[in-house]
C-alpha cells in the first residue's frame, strides 16, 4: 500500500462516504418526526438547577 | 478496589521517587518529585476518604474545586500576558534574565490561559452539564479528582518547565515528553469519566452540549497524540525529538494548534453556550435542528482547515487552497451557531438591561460571530500575504481568547457559583457590570491597537521604493509599533482589573455575603405578548 494508493482511497470512497454521512446527518436533523424529540431535548437544561 | 488503587499509587510513588534521584538533568528531577508528592498526597486523601465516597446526587466538590481553579488560573494568564504586552512596548522589563525573558513568559501565557483558564473551565462546566442534563451523578468515583488534579499537575509542569527553560518548541504544544504522556493518561481517564457518566444517564437524549463536549475531549486527545509524537533522548532526561520532519512537522503542528483553536476553543465553549445561554435566558435554545446541523457541519469542515497557517510556504499548493477553501466554508457553521445562541433571547431581550451576567454571555456570542468572520477572511491566501506574521493575527486570537473564550466563560462561572455554594444571587451585580465594561474597553482598546499595527506593519513589510528596494528596515517597523504596544497593553490592564474585581465579587458569593444593593427586577412580560 503506497501514498498514491492511500490519497486515491481518501480522494473518492473516503469524499463521498463523509458526504453521504453529512447529507443522513442533514436529514436526520430536518426529518418532520423528530420535530417533537428535539423539542423535548431543546427543554433538557431547563429542568434541573 | 480501594487497595487496588492504592497500590497503583503507590506503584507511582515509588517509580517517580527513583526518578527524581536518578534523573540526568535538574528539571526532570525536580518534575519527578512533583510526581511523587502528588501520588503520596493522592494515597493519604484515598486513605481518608476510605468507605466515605458519598454516592447520593451530584457530584458538586469537583465543580466548585473547577470554579476556584479556574478563576486563579485565569488572573495568573491575564496577568502573564499583560507583563508580556509591558516586554514588547519596554524591552528593558525582560530584566536580561532567562527566566523572564520574553521568549519563556509567552508560551507561560499562552498555556496558563489556554489550557489552565480554559481548561479548568471546560473540565468544571463539563462536569456540571453532563450531571445536569443527564440526571446522573458523575461516573467513577475518585476519578474524576485525579482528572481534576492531574490536570493542575499538568499545568505545573508546563509552567515551570517553560520558565526553566524545558521546551518543545511547538507552539501551544511546549511541553516535552513526560509531561505530554501524563496529561495523556488524564485525559485519557477524562475521556472514560465523560463517557460512563452518559451511559448512566436517565434521561434519554443526549442534549447537544454533550456532544461538543464529547468532541472536544476526543478530538484534543487525537490532536496531542499525534502531533506530540517524540523520541526521548533519555527516560531520565527531558530532551526528546518529534517523529515528524521538514514540511510534514510544519503541517502536523498546524493540524494539531488549528484544531486546538477548533475543538478547545470553539466546540468546549460552545458547550457552554448551548447549556448556559438557555439555562440563564430560562428559554430552550432557538432551535435544537440548527444545534445538530451547527455541531456536525463543524466538525466536518473544522478539521480541514490547518493549512491556512502555511500559506506562501512549501506546503503543496493544492493543500494551501484546501486550508483556505474549508477555512471559509467555516462561515455556515459559525454563523449558524451564533445566531443561535443570539435568538435564544428572542422574547427576553429585555433580559440583558437586568441581567449583566446575561449579557456577558450574548458579548461573548457576538464576538465569537465577529472572530469567526474575521478568521476565514484571513485565511484567504491574497489577505494572508498582508495579514500573516503581522500583529492583525494577534488582534484577531484576542477577539476569540477575549471576546469570546474569555467572557463565555466569566459568564458561566457567576452563574454556576451561586448555585455550586447555595447563594441566593451573587454577591453584586454592580461589580459584574463593573467588570463587563472594563474588560470590553480593555478588548476594544487591544484589538483596535492590533488592527492597525498589523495593517501597518504588513504595509511597511510590503513597500518598495522607485528602486525596487525595500522601503523600510526591520528594526523601523519595530520602531512605529511602540504607541500601538502601548495602547495594547492599557487594554490587557484594564482586562486584568476587570478579572480582579471577578475573583473578588466570586469570593464574597462564596463566602455567601450579599451587597445590599437594588436587584433589577425583570419587567413582567407584556399582557398578550407572544411567548
Amino acid at each position: 500500500m503506497t501514498y498514491q494508493d492511500v490519497s486515491q482511497f481518501a480522494q473518492t470512497y473516503g469524499l463521498i462516504y463523509l458526504f453521504l454521512l453529512f447529507i443522513g446527518m442533514v436529514i436526520y436533523a430536518v426529518w418532520p418526526g423528530n420535530k417533537k424529540r428535539f423539542k423535548d431535548a431543546s427543554e433538557i437544561p431547563l429542568r434541573e438547577d | 478496589m480501594h487497595i487496588l488503587s492504592v497500590l497503583i499509587m503507590a506503584l507511582g510513588a515509588v517509580l517517580t521517587a527513583l526518578l527524581a534521584f536518578q534523573a540526568s538533568d535538574g528539571v526532570m528531577s525536580f518534575h519527578a518529585a512533583l510526581m511523587a508528592l502528588f501520588f503520596l498526597v493522592a494515597i493519604v486523601l484515598l486513605h481518608r476518604r476510605r468507605g466515605n465516597l458519598n454516592t447520593d446526587g451530584y457530584e458538586d466538590g469537583i465543580i466548585r474545586a473547577g470554579a476556584i481553579a479556574s478563576t486563579f488560573w485565569g488572573v495568573v494568564g491575564f496577568l502573564v500576558g499583560l507583563v508580556i504586552a509591558l516586554q514588547l512596548a519596554f524591552p528593558v522589563l525582560n530584566f536580561d534574565l532567562p527566566w523572564t525573558n520574553f521568549g519563556r513568559l509567552r508560551p507561560l501565557h499562552t498555556s496558563a490561559v489556554i489550557f489552565a483558564f480554559g481548561g479548568n473551565v471546560l473540565l468544571m462546566t463539563s462536569f456540571h452539564v453532563v450531571q445536569r442534563t443527564c440526571q446522573a451523578r458523575l461516573a467513577g468515583g475518585w476519578a474524576p479528582w485525579f482528572v481534576f488534579w492531574g490536570y493542575q499537575l499538568f499545568i505545573v509542569m508546563a509552567a515551570t518547565g517553560y520558565v526553566l527553560g524545558v521546551t518543545q518548541s511547538k507552539e501551544y504544544a511546549e511541553p516535552e515528553w513526560y509531561v505530554d504522556l501524563w496529561l495523556t493518561l488524564v485525559w485519557v481517564v477524562y475521556l472514560l469519566v465523560f463517557l460512563a457518566t452518559l451511559w448512566k444517564r436517565k434521561e434519554p437524549h443526549i442534549y447537544v452540549a454533550n456532544w461538543f463536549y464529547l468532541a472536544f475531549i476526543v478530538t484534543v486527545a487525537m490532536l496531542h497524540i499525534i502531533n506530540n509524537l517524540a523520541i526521548p533522548v533519555s527516560w531520565t532526561g527531558t530532551r526528546s525529538y518529534g517523529v515528524w520532519a521538514g514540511v510534514q512537522d510544519a503541517l502536523t503542528q498546524w493540524w494539531y494548534a488549528h484544531n486546538a483553536v477548533g475543538f478547545f476553543l470553539t466546540a468546549g465553549f460552545l458547550a457552554i453556550m448551548y447549556y448556559y445561554v438557555p439555562k440563564r435566558a430560562e428559554r430552550p435554545v432557538y432551535s435544537y435542528r440548527l444545534s445538530i446541523v451547527h455541531f456536525w457541519s463543524l466538525i466536518f469542515l473544522y478539521i480541514w482547515a490547518g493549512p491556512h497557517h502555511l500559506h506562501y510556504t512549501a506546503l503543496p499548493e493544492w493543500s494551501q487552497t484546501l486550508g483556505m477553501t474549508f477555512s471559509v466554508m467555516l462561515w455556515m457553521p459559525s454563523w449558524g451557531g451564533m445566531i443561535n445562541g443570539l435568538m435564544t433571547l428572542s422574547g427576553a431581550w429585555d433580559k440583558l438591561r437586568t441581567d449583566p451576567v446575561l449579557r456577558m454571555m450574548v458579548v461573548s456570542v457576538a464576538f465569537y460571530g465577529m472572530s469567526t468572520f474575521e478568521g476565514p477572511l484571513m485565511s484567504i491566501k491574497a489577505v494572508n500575504a498582508l495579514s500573516h506574521y503581522t500583529d492583525w493575527t494577534i488582534g484577531h486570537v484576542h477577539s476569540g481568547a477575549l471576546g469570546w473564550v474569555a467572557f463565555v466563560s466569566f459568564g458561566a462561572l457567576y452563574h454556576v457559583v451561586p448555585i455550586m455554594w447555595g447563594r441566593q444571587r451573587l454577591y453584586s451585580l454592580v461589580l459584574v457590570n463593573v467588570h463587563f465594561w472594563i474588560a470590553t474597553l480593555g478588548i476594544v482598546l487591544y484589538i483596535a491597537a492590533m488592527w492597525v499595527s498589523g495593517i501597518l506593519q504588513g504595509l511597511m513589510w510590503r513597500a518598495y521604493d522607485h528602486l525596487g528596494f525595500l522601503e523600510y528596515s526591520f528594526a523601523e517597523t519595530v520602531e512605529a509599533m511602540h504607541p500601538f504596544y502601548v495602547i495594547r497593553a492599557l487594554g490587557g490592564l484594564l482586562f486584568v482589573i476587570g478579572s480582579l474585581v471577578m475573583a473578588y465579587n466570586l469570593w464574597r458569593t462564596m463566602r455567601g455575603d450579599l451587597r445590599a444593593e437594588a436587584v433589577p427586577v425583570p419587567l413582567a412580560p407584556a399582557v398578550g405578548a407572544a411567548s
